[in-house]
């Protein structure tokens, strides 16, 4: 299965993620708040101007920017577009 | 004999510890700082069963690592102070996320409470715990609560006690099983620390191990003072890197995930969710609130319509208070005789405080919004909208507000940068929010651009608020880019689930902020105040070039021959007209007399001090006093012109003849870069004491007053001698 980036996710579209690059206070800060190897996650939506994206894992939202969701891995879950 | 117990409430932002702490303390709460930050700290007392229970409020943190200065405070609180016990606020609708701080407490071997809240919400979404299954798994007892509506207080309380009597048959303390390659390497780590230790010392050496292989800075700091640091050290390198070997990642990260994998495991047991659709209310509505094409639309109305409360309804209050203020300068004035007291009482104190009272209404107003924008959830998706706008001139989503505040005023404005996490964000939205123009500079730029361009003030004017936003953009940039490189802080930014806000909850949250501008700012205003009375009041003898009571003299008995001559001559109805002539000429020499102390007094000689300053900008020493006096408020500028420029006029009104003197006065040239001068230096006295405040530096309020100086004077400087070379002067 195709590891991608986490900002290259459409909304609606989920993924399991594999794990963070780079490292440091930002990789910490995000393993805390859950984005830990395994954990299912998907887009909930993108902001009017396109950025942050809001996504939604462990049962909670959080919204991140491109450059920082670039830097988390996610292996690609079989497509499954959520009707809005 | 009362008995205390100390408790601290930790929790993750969003999980209602508000409420809990609200519910718990009632109305007995002190709001304050944590020492030498700017972090608030709130401090209350509950009674139950014979006890007094002291509750301290810990920051809102997602963990307990030293990434982030709540984080450390919160940390440092529960080892330092030692608390009798900790009570966790858990939000039960996001269990898996909040138990993460929970597993981190759990590790530093303190006496818990789990606070179960919003179970309600929890329920309601089809998420079943077993909290007493999940309990007896962590050796903590769990209370559910339901803090907006109460429920569960009582309960919280009677686990508080029976815990920190040791009666809770549910606590022990239960280790996490981070895996077997950890664990021996934790277990070195340890053995070290134990054998470097010359006495039983304050952590438990598990955590302390554990925290080192998280790469912990404060512990890897509070390590490095011991005297055998060097055995502990060097094992510590050795774990890591055999850790890196045959598991390839760094220790921090194998235990942030073994501690997910601890939760996921107690979670499996207890958890269960009836439903499978996770659609809930509140995602519906945020499908509208930050909708591609609504979004932005409803949050410019939500704006709007704040500033309209703000600022409109708040005007209704304002001219009671300034209706008051008058009164009370009055009543004063006339209680006592003319003289220095009354001077100091009416013009320094009423006055020069009741001008900044005037401004309490729009301040608890503004907070009143803010709170229940916190309070909803709507600040977190405000953020979310506006962050790619604001993030490009180097600032966080939630910046917005005080920067659209600052329009208004800017002291509510510096105490809105509080809904900012990073101190290096509200630091920033700080510094450069004096450049948005408030609303206090413009009765200056009403006056000279009305005076000095006419018809083309209106243009004149906006122009002067582009330059003002523009120039927060840039500084906004310089400072990024020198005095805060490489403190970036990422937005990882929940959204949490919009809720329904209590109206006790938002008053207290409004009162808290608004109570800290009444008594802090009191002070400093009051001071202030006196200050600029007193240099405008001293000397109090001042060798006037004319006698000016003589003068006063002269024409009073000018008036009573003519109007001796009228009665003589029966034409007594015109008797009024002369007198109110005669109060004009009086009135008319009262203000040169007054021209002429200004002039004498220290202010005015202060302002002949700094004149050669300001002469390469074409002010002379009258605008030094004006600016000198602007420092206080930016509405004293305009009387201050009031009274250095008041001419002798036959007929006219007054605003008409202040107009005309400043036409004599100031170039176009002059008068655009006096205005660009008052638009740049600091606003006033109050956002001084709210830098201060906010700040909790004076190195950060003076470094804010000293770059508005001169950037302000640099501004000016180009825009007189530029627009001289170019001819247009």
């Amino acid at each position: 299965m195709a590891v991608r980036k986490l900002n290259e996710l459409r909304t609606g579209e989920r993924g399991i993620i594999e794990r963070i690059t780079g490292a440091g206070r930002f990789r910490q800060r995000l393993m805390e708040m859950g984005f830990v190897p395994g954990t299912e996650i998907w887009v909930e939506k993108y902001a009017p101007l396109k950025d942050p994206i809001e996504y939604v894992l462990k049962g909670y939202h959080v919204s991140l920017r491109h450059e920082e969701a670039e830097r988390v891995l996610v292996r690609e879950q079989e497509e499954e577009r959520r009707k809005d | 004999m009362a008995k205390e117990i100390t408790i601290a409430l930790a929790g993750n932002p969003n999980s209602g510890k508000t409420t809990i702490f609200n519910n718990l303390t009632g109305a007995h709460q002190k709001v304050g700082n944590w020492p030498g930050v700017t972090v608030e700290k709130k401090e209350g007392t509950a009674t139950y069963d014979g006890y007094t229970i002291r509750v301290v409020d810990l920051p809102g943190t997602y963990s307990l690592t030293a990434y982030s200065q709540e984080e450390i405070i919160a940390r440092n609180y529960i080892i330092e102070k030692k608390p009798d016990l900790v009570v966790n606020v858990i939000d039960a609708s996001n269990l898996e996320r909040n138990l993460y701080l929970a597993s981190q407490l759990i590790d530093l071997g303190v006496k818990l409470v789990f606070a179960l809240n919003m179970v309600d919400l929890a329920q309601s979404r089809g998420q079943i715990i077993d909290h007493e299954q999940l309990a007896i798994l962590m050796g903590v007892p769990f209370v559910p609560t339901v803090g907006t509506k109460g429920r569960g207080t009582k309960e919280l309380l009677e686990a508080i006690v029976r815990v920190a009597e040791d009666r809770e048959s549910v606590t022990r303390h239960i280790h996490i099983d981070y895996g077997r390659e950890l664990e021996e390497e934790i277990a070195k780590v340890q053995g070290t620390i134990r054998s470097a230790r010359s006495s039983m010392d304050e952590h438990h050496p598990r955590w302390m191990a554990t925290k080192l292989l998280e790469n912990d800075e404060e512990v890897i700091k509070e390590i490095a003072k011991k005297p055998r640091k060097r055995i502990i050290l060097d094992q510590l390198e050795q774990s890591t890197a055999h850790l890196k070997q045959i598991l390839g990642d760094d220790p921090e990260t194998l235990i942030a995930d073994r501690r997910y994998g601890f939760i996921h495991g107690a979670l499996t047991e207890t958890l269960r969710h009836t439903r499978k659709d996770r659609r809930y209310f509140s995602d519906q509505v945020d499908q509208v609130l930050t909708n591609r094409l609504l979004g932005f639309p409803i949050f410019i109305f939500f704006i709007w319509a704040m500033f309209q409360l703000t600022f409109n309804l708040g005007r209704y209050p304002m001219t009671w208070i300034d209706a008051g203020v008058g009164v009370l300068a009055q009543f004063f004035g006339g209680l006592m005789g003319e003289g220095l007291l009354r001077g100091l009482i009416v013009d320094g104190i009423i006055n020069g405080v009741g001008g900044v009272a005037v401004f309490l209404p729009n301040i608890f107003i503004l907070f009143f919004c803010i709170a229940l924008f916190e309070d909803t959830g709507y600040m977190a998706r405000a953020a979310f909208i506006m962050d790619k706008v604001m993030h490009t001139l180097g600032l966080h989503g939630k910046s917005f507000i005080p920067m659209i505040m600052g329009f208004g005023c800017n002291v509510p404005a510096i105490m809105a940068t509080r809904v900012l996490e990073s101190r290096r964000d509200r630091i920033l939205t700080i510094l450069i929010n004096p450049l948005i123009s408030c609303s206090g500079r413009l009765p200056i730029y009403v006056l000279i651009a009305g005076a000095v361009f006419g018809a083309r003030a209106g243009n004149v004017i906006f122009s002067l608020y582009i330059i003002g936003i523009a120039l927060a953009i840039l500084m906004g940039q310089i400072f990024k880019r020198t005095l805060f490189r490489g403190e970036i802080a990422p937005f990882v930014l929940e959204l949490p689930p919009y809720r329904m806000p209590t109206l006790k909850g938002t008053v207290i949250h409004m009162w808290e902020r608004g109570s800290i501008f009444i008594k802090k700012m009191g002070g400093v205003i009051l001071i202030g105040s006196i200050v600029v009375w007193a240099l405008s009041s001293f000397p109090q003898t001042v060798n006037y070039s004319k006698d000016y009571e003589n003068q006063k003299l002269l024409i009073q008995e000018e008036y009573a021959l003519k109007e001796a001559a009228l009665l003589q001559t029966n034409q007594g109805e015109k008797v009024e007209i002369f007198t109110e002539e005669m109060d004009r000429k009086i009135a008319e020499v009262e203000i040169l007399r007054k021209r002429e102390f200004q002039e004498k007094s220290l202010l005015g000689r202060l302002g002949k001090t700094i004149a050669p300053v300001l002469r390469p900008l074409g002010f002379d020493w009258r605008g030094g006093v004006a600016l000198l006096t602007g420092f206080v408020a930016k509405e004293i500028v305009v009387s201050t012109f009031g009274v250095l420029y008041q001419v002798e006029r036959e007929e006219g009104e007054e605003s008409e003849g202040l107009r005309a003197a400043i036409q004599d006065a100031m170039t176009p040239l002059i008068g655009y870069a006096f205005m660009i001068f008052v638009l740049i230096y600091t606003p006033c006295l109050a956002t001084v004491a709210a830098i201060r405040r906010e700040t909790g530096s004076w190195g950060w309020t003076g470094f804010s007053v000293g770059y508005g100086l001169a950037l302000a004077w640099i501004l000016a400087f180009i825009i007189y001698q530029g627009g001289r070379l170019l001819g247009l002067g």
